[in-house]
């Protein structure tokens, strides 16, 4: 008698469990009213809402998780590659402030720092453009963005902008997925608050690409952007999809003015 | 790529208590994933630190397969003569790394 008056508690515990968490849901995402965009002076970089420790991770240029990546991509600065058998270093001197200028339009089309790398390797350097997410792309971008590291994020809503930025502006206030939610609707409605155990940022794209515990590793901005639609269940355009570009170049636009950080150590 | 970084201070004074930490680039792959075929991936690890301050071992650290990627571990010691810090980290697949850091005591 007391091992089934137990089981049917413990049934009963998982119900009430599982009820609890879609009334929670329920309650944060249709009880309270939409706050819209946040206001510029409210806006706080995901590294506020970090631990401690995380931040001290973040805050140590010596031993940091990013640094051996730092490394390769100084290396890979200075080799020469492909058939015109030159190097970035080669053309380039300091790629100081160039990362705050990312995404940028250029002949009509929207292009990411990593698209720009391999524009790079295939004009000039005659070389075969890097994989998406490869070690090698990773590195590079994070060395070249490390130098804009504490400069402000400086992207203009302009006429060449403006239909890439309102088209990444509709992505992010789009409901999609089976969960039916908007990046907006976590990121600018209910930010400070948790989802599950982890605090819900504003979603500015100030350090990447990021170290993030999760991974392991470094990633670029577009996999952080795929991780969240994979979440909300929705469909994931593939790398370097325009979609994602102009979303990318929308959250650079909508964090304008704050400071580089990159590479960021996000949990 | 064996890659392994000491961060000691330069000098310190006599009995103080000195900071060291170490980073080493590693996968730390668990040994209980699995590829997409179902073929169990091989475990990677590092399984050992020992710091010896002039000789003397004054930190061990074993490693296990929960341990994350890239590990950092900071340690602590009290700085009582100048010399060598050597930090000795080994693993599965004949892993193994040594770096040593210099102090100076006053």
């Amino acid at each position: 008698m007391d091992g089934r008056q137990r089981v049917r508690c413990y049934a009963i515990g998982f119900h009430y469990g599982r009820l609890r968490f879609f009334a929670l849901l329920a309650a944060v995402f249709s009880t309270l009213p939409a706050a819209g965009e946040i206001p510029l002076a409210e806006r706080r970089s995901g590294y506020e809402f970090m631990t401690r420790e995380t931040r001290a991770m973040q805050d140590d240029d010596a031993t940091g998780p990013a640094l051996f990546s730092l490394l390769d991509g100084e290396a890979l600065w200075k080799r020469n590659e492909g058939q015109a058998g030159v190097a970035c270093a080669s053309c380039h001197a300091s790629m100081k402030g160039v990362a705050a200028r990312y995404p940028k339009v250029e002949s009509g089309r929207v292009v990411n720092l990593e698209q720009q790398i391999s524009v790079c390797r295939t004009r000039r350097q005659k070389a075969p453009a890097w994989a998406y997410e490869s070690r090698e792309l990773l590195a590079l971008t994070a060395y070249v963005a490390r130098q804009s590291r504490g400069m402000p994020i400086a992207i203009e809503w302009s006429e060449a902008t403006a239909p890439f930025l309102e088209a990444g502006r509709a992505a992010f206030n789009r409901r999609q997925g089976q969960l039916n939610l908007s990046c907006a609707q976590c990121h600018d409605d209910h930010w400070g608050r948790r989802l599950a155990g982890s605090v819900i940022p504003q979603a500015h794209p100030t350090g990447y690409p990021i170290y993030r515990l999760e991974w392991e590793a470094l990633g670029s901005l577009e996999r952080r952007l795929r991780n969240c639609m994979v979440g909300i269940r929705a469909e994931t355009p593939a790398y370097g999809a325009p979609e994602l570009v102009e979303l990318e170049l929308f959250l650079m636009w909508r964090a304008r003015g704050m400071r580089l950080e990159t590479p960021a150590v996000r949990p | 790529m064996a890659r392994v970084v000491v961060n000691v201070p330069a000098s310190a004074k006599r009995g103080q208590v000195i900071e060291i930490r170490t980073l080493a680039g590693h996968a730390m792959e668990t040994g209980f994933r699995r590829t997409q075929t179902g073929e169990l991936i091989p475990r990677d690890i590092i399984t050992q630190l020992v710091c010896t301050y002039n000789g003397v071992e004054v930190f061990r650290a074993e490693l296990h397969p929960a341990m994350a990627a890239n590990p950092l571990i900071t340690f602590t010691t009290v700085a009582t003569e100048s010399g060598t810090l050597e930090l000795r980290w080994t693993g599965d697949n004949g892993y193994a790394v040594t770096q040593s850091a210099s102090i100076t005591v006053v």
